[in-house]
This record gives C-alpha cells, sequence and structure tokens, in this order.
C-alpha cells in the first residue's frame, strides 16, 4: 500500500515539476509582453544643418503636390526644442530572445513624391506595405548591402497599383531605397532584430514591450552615425535614455 | 654607410611585410571563390564545369572582369558602361522575377547574345560547350548561387496576332504605366528623367533609346522585349512591370514599342497599323488614367 503511493508520488511529482517550470516561463513572457519600456528624446546641439529645397519642376505632379510650402531635403529634420525627428532607437545587446514580435504592418507610402514615412524600421521577418497615391509613376529600388543577405529588387507603381506587400529576411541598418524616375526621392529600411521605435517631431520616442534585463540601446541617425547608451530595465517600468547628436 | 644599409634594410622589411599581409587579405577573396570551383551550370542537354571554364576566363574575359569576377579588369577603367561585377550576384537579362537569380540558359544566353552598346561582345565564337562551362564559373564568383536557386521563369503566353486595336491598346498601356517617363514620348531616351538616371552603383546611365536603331541589352525578339519590362534589368533604373502590366496587355506594349523603331523587317506589321492610325506621340501632360 505504502509503496504503492510513493510510486504514484514518483510519476505525479515530475509532471508537477513540469508544470510549475512552465508556469513560471509563461509569466515571464507575459511580463515580456506588457514589459518594461526604454523613453527618451534625442536632441541636436548646435546649428541644424542647412536643409536644401527640391526642385520637381521636372514633373509637374510632383511640383503642383508641394505648391504651398516647397519640400525639402530630410537628412537631418529638427522638430520643437530641438528634438531630431526619423531616429531609430533599437536594442543592439541584451535581447533575450523572448521579446515579442513586431505584428503590426506599417506602411511605406509615396505621397507628393516623397517617402512617408522617410525612415521606417522594421523588426526582421516584418511584413509591410509599399503604396501610392500619386498620379506619377515610381519605381521602389531598394538596395540593400551585398554582405548582409537582404536581396534587393526594383518595381514599378504607376497611378492606382496596388500595394507591394513585403519583407526583410536579414538585420540591416539600414537599407536605402530610391526612385530612378524622381532622384530626390530618398529613404531608408531600418531593419533591427527586437523591438525599437522611431522618434516623432519632438525627438521622443518609447520602445514598448522590453522584458527586465540590461540592454545597450542604439540611436542610429541617417547623417549623423549612431550612439550608444547602457540601460537597465527594471519589470513593468520605463528606462531613460536620452541623446544628443552634434550638429555638423 | 653600414648604418644607411641597416636603415633601407630595415625598410625593405616593413615594405616586405606589408606587401605579404596585403596579397594574403586578397588570397583569402580568391580562397573563398576557388572553394565554389565545383559549380556547375545546365543548359539544354549540355553541362557544365566551373573548373573547365578557367582557361577561356583567363584569356577572354578576365581583362575586364578581373581576376576575382568583380568587374576590376585592367581594361574596366576605360569602359563605359562597366563591367559586370559577378561578385554581387544581380544581372540584368533573366528570365525571372526582380530580385531573383537568373537561370543557367538567361547567363547562356548573355554571353552568346553580347551586350549591345557596350564592350561586352557577341561571344558565338566560342563552342556551346564552352559558354556553358563559362556559365558555371560566372555562378562561381557569387556566394548566391550556392545558396539561393535562380527564380522561377515567368510564363510568357503565346504571342497573338498583331491588330490595330492592340497598337492602339499598347499605346495606353505606354501612357498608363508612363514608360515616356524616361524613354520620351517617341522613345528617344529623352523623357524628364532620362538625364538624372544611375546605375545601383550611382554611376550615370540611360534610358534604352528605341529610333536610333540599335539592338535591346537583352535580346531582339518579341519574346525578349516582352520579358524585359516584366522582369526589369536588375542593377539598373528599369524597374519590373509585373504587378501592373496583364499578360495579354504586355503583348500589346510590344506592339506598339515596335511602332518606334525605325523600318526593319521585324516591324513592318506594326509600323503600318501605327501609319494608318495617325498614331501621335502620348501626351505628357494628359491626367493619369
Amino acid at each position: 500500500m505504502k509503496s504503492q503511493y510513493g510510486r504514484k508520488l514518483a510519476s505525479v511529482l515530475p509532471a508537477l515539476v513540469l508544470v510549475g517550470v512552465g508556469a513560471v516561463i509563461l509569466s515571464q513572457k507575459v511580463n515580456a509582453a506588457g514589459g518594461g519600456s526604454i523613453t527618451g528624446t534625442v536632441k541636436l546641439s548646435g546649428t541644424a544643418p542647412h536643409m536644401k529645397g527640391i526642385d520637381m519642376s521636372k514633373d509637374p505632379v510632383c511640383s503642383k503636390a508641394h505648391e504651398s510650402s516647397p519640400a525639402q531635403m530630410e537628412n537631418v529634420v529638427v522638430g520643437q526644442g530641438d528634438g531630431l525627428e526619423n531616429v531609430v532607437l533599437y536594442i543592439s545587446q541584451g535581447l533575450t530572445g523572448n521579446e515579442a514580435a513586431s505584428t503590426q504592418e506599417p506602411t511605406f507610402d509615396q505621397k507628393g513624391c516623397m517617402y512617408t514615412p522617410h525612415v521606417l524600421a522594421l523588426d526582421v521577418d516584418q511584413k509591410f506595405k509599399v503604396t501610392t497615391g500619386d498620379q506619377t509613376t515610381h519605381n521602389i529600388h531598394p538596395l540593400p548591402s551585398p554582405t548582409a543577405g537582404n536581396i534587393g529588387w526594383n518595381k514599378s507603381q504607376p497611378p492606382g497599383a496596388p500595394p507591394i506587400e513585403t519583407s526583410w529576411k536579414n538585420e540591416e541598418v539600414a537599407i536605402p531605397v530610391k526612385c530612378n524616375i524622381h532622384p530626390w526621392m530618398h529613404g531608408w529600411f531600418v531593419v533591427v532584430k527586437g523591438p525599437y521605435a522611431t522618434t516623432d517631431n519632438k525627438g521622443s520616442y518609447t520602445i514598448q514591450n522590453v522584458p527586465a534585463g540590461s540592454y545597450t540601446v542604439t540611436a542610429w541617425q541617417e547623417d549623423l552615425g549612431t550612439q550608444t547608451a547602457k540601460v537597465t530595465v527594471a519589470a513593468g517600468s520605463a528606462a531613460k535614455a536620452d541623446f544628443t547628436f552634434k550638429g555638423k | 654607410m653600414p648604418t644607411k644599409l641597416l636603415t633601407w634594410s630595415w625598410l625593405v622589411g616593413v615594405l616586405a611585410a606589408l606587401l605579404l599581409a596585403a596579397t594574403s587579405q586578397a588570397q583569402i577573396t580568391s580562397y573563398e571563390e576557388k572553394g565554389r570551383l565545383n559549380t556547375d551550370s545546365h543548359v539544354g542537354k549540355l553541362t557544365g564545369h566551373a573548373q573547365n571554364a578557367a582557361a577561356d576566363y583567363r584569356r577572354y574575359c578576365v581583362g575586364c572582369h578581373g581576376e576575382l569576377g568583380d568587374g576590376n579588369g585592367e581594361n574596366a577603367p576605360w569602359l563605359d558602361p562597366k563591367p559586370r561585377d559577378f561578385t554581387l550576384g544581380i544581372f540584368k537579362c533573366r528570365s525571372t522575377p526582380t530580385g531573383t537569380l537568373p537561370t543557367d540558359q538567361d547567363l547562356y544566353d548573355t554571353i552568346g547574345r553580347g551586350l549591345d552598346r557596350s564592350n561586352m561582345p557577341i561571344w558565338n565564337t566560342l563552342t556551346k560547350q564552352e559558354r556553358v562551362d563559362l556559365v558555371a564559373w560566372v555562378k562561381h564568383f557569387s556566394p548566391r548561387f550556392q545558396k539561393e536557386k535562380p527564380g522561377a521563369p515567368i510564363e510568357i503566353p503565346a504571342e497573338p496576332e498583331v491588330t490595330p486595336e492592340r497598337v492602339k491598346a499598347g499605346q495606353d498601356v505606354f501612357a498608363r504605366v508612363q514608360c515616356w517617363k524616361c524613354h520620351g514620348v517617341e522613345g528617344m531616351a529623352n523623357g524628364p528623367s532620362a538625364s538624372t538616371l544611375t546605375d545601383d552603383l550611382n554611376r550615370p546611365i540611360l534610358p534604352y533609346n528605341f529610333t536610333d536603331g540599335s539592338r535591346p541589352k537583352c535580346g531582339t525578339s518579341d519574346q525578349d522585349i516582352y520579358r524585359i519590362f516584366m522582369t526589369g534589368l536588375d542593377g539598373t533604373p528599369m524597374p519590373s512591370f509585373s504587378d501592373n502590366i496583364k499578360p495579354d496587355e504586355a503583348w500589346d506594349l510590344v506592339f506598339y514599342l515596335r511602332t518606334l523603331q525605325p523600318h526593319n523587317t521585324f516591324n513592318m506589321k506594326e509600323r503600318q497599323i501605327a501609319k494608318q492610325l495617325g498614331l501621335k506621340p502620348v501626351n505628357p501632360n494628359a491626367p493619369a488614367q
């Protein structure tokens, strides 16, 4: 009788342990999903570089879209309180692999012969759409580096063309994209692993869904380069990391 | 004197060390490339082997395409367009969708056809077997051919009969997808974007001029023209139009493009139709359809 009970216990115990361990792992995943964040602002010190105006007169459709306010280059966009727009922030060290994948499907739009957004950050394998509302033909021509493992392509989108849905297989900071028909059109795909954020017109950002841990955050700006900062995120709370790029 | 000699020998030693470092760097690259010498190719019933093409490549190709296949041969600085960099695995003339590798047949066709308005001659003086071997050799320069399969060739439906309706419809496609942005309303390579075009390496490049009697780089047959705008010419500004031109419309466009070319035996019918219809060049200022 006693030995039978012992055997039962022996068979139930490992199962109990498994369930317990499983629950712990699951709760961690839940924490990761609803977890901490990294937040801050990216600013520019010194004088902002002059952004040249764009002469779109070769394509009346494009120049008409900017009749009221002339279009300018967007390499360095400084907004309110010296905030730097279009800076991508991502975790370059410390990822555990438990981070939730980005499931949104962002849009890279061609609007008034400019790319909106100018910089699109993406998770590896995250789907995105390339759309156009312009009444002129564009060609979308991403040019990944030959060594990063992503493959470039070149597709036309005439007026009324359906969206192109695609993704990037490998990490790459960053993939330039251009339109050969409108040579001023230039944008970026920034493909990173794990959670990321892009600064708004005040230079502020928040990387959501960051599990507790210690990380290196990298800020990437297309002309000004990269900066890094070390942060420690406590479960469910926000860590702060501010960056300042020097104007050239 | 002995001190001077000492300084000299020291200098020579440093130089030799530097030289050694530089060459060993090059050797790493060629070593990697040699690891792919077992690459083969299949065209029709023929099988090509990269190592069998080494002598032909050295004799006929290396001057422009270079020892490492990177397009940096000793003649390269004087050439425009520049020789292809085989290490990238990106090719203009393909039967496969944009962003995919060409088939062995595509590379074989390019070698035999040559590339008009470039320094790449027609290599039909080489035997078929030599050309198939060279295809394998070209492939062995790029790691892409080890990792990826060629794309699936696009399907080209049987060529329909040329009719006035089709030529007219072809002109509508030309206007709708705005071929004239680069190629010009009369196909004279003088569209508004023509002068600012650059290739993937940011070098100036010209669109094809339909009117000067030159041959399109990727072939002259109706099927070749169809393929050119449906797959795009990777590495150049010419995009793929396959998402926005249906197969039947594509044939219409081929027929219209023929009307832009100078009078010849292969486009008599299309030119006659254009004349009868009194076709005028498309209006670039018309609102998009």
